[in-house]
Parts: structure tokens; C-alpha cells; sequence
């Protein structure tokens, strides 16, 4: 009983205490504690979740004890765990975070509450098995994520805000429709059921139209080519840790999707669905990395590689062998962290170096060389060298490339990669390295914040640990892969009964 | 009635990109608004068009006999016509306090981010 209750923790408690924290919205201290203590709660949750996972096999929860298929049945398999755990720990990073870098009035306009609204809506799409409650969820955390995404008013927000509502919602207009189809095909909307049905289908055709639709509804909100192009035109816009938060998990659940739908029910033909997925992969990484060489803003180039990453995980999905599934496991893993710790850094080099613009900084590494080596972490991992937790999600991905014979992708892979460090080395040369520039602008009196390096030396500390004990993250991203890799494991644990 | 309904539902979706892809926000909105109506006629259109018919188990019977109208598709409407009654709503104001912001109903001047 204790043990599945477990499951619906993740996502009862933000929604609880984000309602505590509108309750207590006039009263900062309050709303503060109430966003360390909420997310700290939803990482304990999320820990012990991933422990009992990875212990007892897929978990089952029926909500209001409506047996599946009939009822919304909430699923913890690994890959799920796994997401919860990344989502819990950016969570708790940016609540951290926010402590000193969010203004009160944006506290008094509900930051919090939005947070936690957040985080229920992004472990709400990582744990459910019904694939209408998916939307659900998705639509949750879109409604959060645009409170946030305009806090502040400011006209490149209203810009932005334009272009991530308008493509969000057609995506999950498509979303609705796919749905749609798909339950008037197999008439269920649970998702091992509909795999089960799946399987019975006539027509192998109108399947495969139906994953197409899945596949442009979630790539939108991954941010994949060719419609990616809200990401790099909305991310830089809002206060850093919304941009964070939203860099580390907002894609991801896209991506988490892709990964759901398409290894437990579109696999009838996946010589042509995986192909699109793969062709997509490599157009992904390249347009992600060339328009981040173009730019010259911190969070605009951050942006960009945010596109090119999702171009990893999706390679991974189009191979679909063991490996590569493995890879595309730790990538996520690896990538969630680094990535929110790349733009908390670049929000720490604003508050030092008083701009975003890599013209206007410089002579960071003589003044900060602590903000330096925090910043060489995380982006030396981004571009993949050793011995940090890139390294080995790139060469995993890599070798399973040259496995499964997929040369073109496995060239751009590692023509990225070195693009990749190349922008990293952009912003340490202009921002680090070189003087600072002659008509020295306006820096703010430096504000020595021991939370803003905790948060970030975490983290970076998390992705070295990732790298040095790649071992047992790679036994856990193998056991994770090995469940997408059979579905049966999903159906029957959701159709089995289920209950532990 | 089903393949007038698909016609039907083919035009919603063609008009709603149409307005999307012209430069006014306020088309903009109106092919969001067009959409969402447009997908949710289409689950209520392949779930089967059953009329008269509601879903009830006759007396004495285990099973429902025969066709009857789908309660599930409707009740996935109505939740998807409160979503999109949420964010709809959302994007009207956004869109009132960007023209508010930046002066022009004109997507194409809309550059400053790009």
C-alpha cells in the first residue's frame, strides 16, 4: 500500500505545496521556506522511488483503485524513475538558486506557486501510463512554464512568449488530434493496453500515420528540427532560473515522450518511423550547434546547444539497439544536469561581470577564478571530454553509432561534439580570459552569494561524479534501456494487476 | 453524416494554419481558437456518431447490447475544451499586453529576439 502511494508522491506534493504557497503569498519568508522544504520533500520522494524501482521492478499505481485498463494508472519504470529524480534535483537546485536571484516582486506575482506548479505537471507526464492524462500533464506544466516565462513584462519577453505559446499549442493541438485518431482506431487510451491493441491492427499504414503525428507533436516540444525555433528566440529571455529550470527539464519531457510512445507502441515498423526519428536526430544536432557558432550572448549560445543536445537522445531513440538506448539513458542523465548548471553559471557570470553579452565581459578568471573552474566543469562536460559524464554519454551513443553502421550520423555526432567545445571555448576566451573591456560597464557591487556557488559547485560536482563512477550510472541506464527494449515488461506490470 | 463531419473538420484545420501563418496576432489567435475546436470535433467524430442512443445496460443484462454513443470521447472533450479554454484565455492577454508592449499587431516586426 505504502509502496505505491510512492508513486503519486512526486506529483501530490508540489501541487500541495504550491496551494500552501499561494495561501502564504504576501509573506516571502514563507513562500522561501515553503520552496526549499517542497522540493526538498519531492527529492527525498524522488529518491526512494528510483530505489524501490530499480529494487522491485516496474510499479503500478491505480488511481482511485479503478483497475487498468479502465481507470488512469500512474507507471514507475525505470526510464520514469530516473526523469523524476533529474526533475526533483533541478527542481531543488533552482528553489536554491532562487533564493537570491529572484526579485520580491515576482514573489508577489507567484513565482513560487508557478514553480511547484511546474514540477507537478513535469512529474505528472514522467509517471502516468495513460496516454490522455500525458496531455494533461503537458498542458499543466505549459500553463505554468508561460506564467513564468513573462514574469517581468519586458518586450524580448512578449517577443519570445509569442512565438513558445503559439508553437507549444499547435503542438499539443496535434497532440489532441493524434489522441484523437488513436483511440478511434483501438478505442483505449492506456497506454500498454493500446500497445497490446496495437499489435491486432489491420492496417500497419494508418499506425505509422499516427505515430507521425505523435512524432511532430512531441518534437515540437523537444525542440527538434525543423520547428525548434522557439527554444533560442524565448529561453534567454526570462530571470535566470526560470531560463534553468525550463533548460533542464521543459524538452526533456518531449523527449521523454518520444522515448515512451516509440519503443512501447509504435514498433510495427520501425524501419521507416525510426528512420524519420534518425534523419531528424542529425539535422537536429548540426542546425542546434551551427546557430549557437552564429551567437554571441550567453544564454542565446547555451540555447542552441540545447537544440543540438536534443539531437543525442533522439539518435538514440532512432537506433534503437541496446546500446544505443543505454546511451541515450546516461545522455539525458548527464544532460539535465550540465545544462542547468550552465545557465545558473551564466546567471552568476551576469551578476559579476554585469552582462550577458560576451563583447561586454571579460577578466572573469582574474577577479572570480572559482566562477572559472565552476564554469570549465559543466561546459568541458557539455563538449564531451574526458573524464567528465559527457565523455562517456557521447561515447556510448558513439560506439553504438558505429554498431549499428550509421556512419553519416555518427560523423555529425562527432563534428558537434567538437563544435561544441568550440562555443565553450567562445565564452571562456571572451568572458574569462580576455581583459576586461576599456569603457569597463556599470558592474554591480559584487554580491558574495555562498548559495549561488553551492547550488552550482553541486552540481558540477555531480556531473564529475557521473564521469568518475560511470559504472553504475551505466548498470542503471542498461536496466532502464532493457525495459524499453521489452515492452512486455511495461504491459504486464500495468495489465498484470500490477499491485505490490 | 461522419464523412460530413471529416469534410467539416478538414476545413476547421485548413482555415485554423491559414490564420496562423498570416502576420496579425489577432488571426494568429483566431486559427489557436479554430484548432483546438477542430480537434476536438475530430474525437468526437471518429469515437462514432451514435444517436439516441445513450449508454445504458437494460435491465436485467450484464453488457451493453448493441451500439450506443461513447461517454469516453466525451468526457476527453470536455476536459480538452477546459484546457484550451485555460490557455486560450492565457494567450489573450498575452497577446493584449504584447501589442501593449511593443506597439504593432505585426508579426514580422516580432524580430527582437530572433
Amino acid at each position: 500500500m505504502d509502496m505505491s502511494v510512492l508513486i503519486a508522491l512526486p506529483v501530490i506534493i508540489p501541487l500541495i505545496v504550491g496551494a500552501l504557497s499561494l495561501v502564504v503569498l504576501k509573506n516571502h519568508g514563507a513562500q522561501r521556506l515553503l520552496g526549499i522544504l517542497g522540493t526538498g520533500a519531492v527529492l527525498i520522494a524522488a529518491i526512494l522511488l528510483l530505489w524501490q524501482t530499480r529494487l522491485n521492478g516496474i510499479k503500478v499505481l491505480e488511481v482511485g483503485s479503478w483497475p487498468a485498463p479502465f481507470g488512469i494508472v500512474l507507471v514507475s519504470d525505470l526510464l520514469g524513475a530516473i526523469m523524476v529524480l533529474l526533475a526533483a534535483i533541478t527542481g531543488f537546485a533552482t528553489a536554491i538558486y532562487s533564493l537570491k536571484t529572484v526579485r520580491k516582486r515576482f514573489e508577489r506575482f507567484g513565482y513560487y506557486p508557478l514553480l511547484h506548479l511546474l514540477l507537478a505537471g513535469v512529474n505528472g507526464a514522467f509517471l502516468t501510463g495513460d496516454i490522455f492524462n500525458l496531455y494533461v500533464w503537458f498542458e499543466v506544466l505549459l500553463v505554468a512554464s508561460f506564467a513564468l516565462l513573462i514574469q517581468g513584462g519586458e518586450r524580448a519577453q512578449m517577443e519570445g512568449a509569442i512565438k513558445y505559446v503559439t508553437l507549444n499549442l499547435l503542438s499539443s493541438a496535434l497532440f489532441l488530434t493524434a489522441i484523437g485518431l488513436l483511440y478511434g482506431m483501438v478505442g483505449s487510451l492506456n497506454m500498454a493496453d493500446i500497445a497490446v491493441r496495437l499489435t491486432a491492427v489491420e492496417d500497419p499504414k494508418m499506425v505509422t500515420l499516427i505515430a507521425m503525428l505523435f512524432l511532430i507533436a512531441f518534437s515540437i516540444k523537444a525542440a527538434a528540427f525543423p520547428l525548434f525555433f522557439w527554444l533560442p528566440a524565448s529561453y534567454h529571455t526570462p530571470q535566470v532560473a526560470v531560463s534553468a529550470i525550463f533548460a533542464g527539464l521543459l524538452t526533456k519531457v518531449g523527449v521523454y515522450a518520444l522515448y515512451r510512445v516509440f519503443s512501447l507502441m509504435f514498433t510495427a515498423e520501425v524501419d521507416f518511423t525510426h528512420q524519420v526519428i534518425l534523419w531528424m536526430a542529425v539535422f537536429t544536432m548540426l542546425t542546434g550547434v551551427l546557430g549557437a557558432a552564429s551567437q554571441f550572448e550567453v544564454r542565446r549560445i547555451l540555447s542552441f546547444h540545447i537544440v543540438s543536445q536534443i539531437g543525442y537522445m533522439m539518435l538514440a531513440l532512432a537506433l534503437f539497439t541496446p546500446l544505443a538506448l543505454i546511451g541515450g539513458v546516461f545522455y539525458i542523465m548527464h544532460h539535465i544536469i550540465v545544462k542547468a548548471n550552465l545557465f545558473f553559471i551564466a546567471g552568476m557570470m551576469y551578476r559579476l561581470g554585469g552582462s550577458f553579452e560576451l563583447k561586454e565581459l571579460g577578466g572573469l578568471y582574474k577577479k572570480h577564478p572559482g566562477l572559472a573552474v565552476l564554469f570549465l566543469i559543466p561546459a568541458f562536460s557539455l563538449a564531451g571530454v574526458p573524464p567528465l559524464s559527457g565523455f562517456f554519454a557521447k561515447f556510448i551513443l558513439i560506439k553504438a553509432g558505429v554498431e549499428a553502421e550509421a556512419w553519416w550520423a555518427v560523423a555529425v555526432a562527432l563534428f558537434v561534439g567538437l563544435f561544441t567545445l568550440f562555443s565553450m571555448i567562445k565564452i571562456w576566451n571572451e568572458a574569462f580570459w580576455k581583459k576586461a573591456p576599456e569603457p569597463a560597464i556599470e558592474i554591480p557591487a559584487p554580491v558574495r552569494n555562498k548559495a549561488l556557488y553551492w547550488t552550482t559547485g553541486i552540481l558540477a560536482s555531480m556531473t564529475i561524479a557521473i564521469g568518475l563512477f560511470a559504472q553504475p550510472i551505466y548498470v542503471l541506464a542498461e536496466m532502464a534501456a532493457n525495459q524499453l527494449l521489452n515492452p512486455q515488461l511495461y504491459i504486464d506490470a500495468v495489465l498484470g494487476g500490477g499491485k505490490l | 453524416m461522419t464523412s460530413l463531419m471529416a469534410i467539416l473538420i478538414g476545413c476547421l484545420y485548413a482555415a485554423a494554419i491559414y490564420m496562423m501563418l498570416r502576420r496579425s496576432m489577432v488571426k494568429l489567435l483566431i486559427g489557436l481558437i479554430l484548432l483546438s475546436n477542430a480537434a476536438n470535433l475530430l474525437i468526437f467524430t471518429v469515437a462514432g456518431l451514435e444517436r439516441g442512443v445513450p449508454p445504458l445496460i437494460t435491465e436485467g443484462a450484464q453488457t451493453i447490447t448493441g451500439a450506443s454513443a461513447d461517454p469516453l470521447a466525451q468526457a476527453l472533450i470536455l476536459t480538452a475544451i477546459v484546457i484550451a479554454f485555460g490557455v486560450l484565455a492565457f494567450a489573450v492577454v498575452l497577446l493584449h499586453r504584447a501589442y501593449e508592449v511593443i506597439r504593432t499587431d505585426d508579426m514580422n516586426e516580432m524580430k527582437g529576439t530572433d
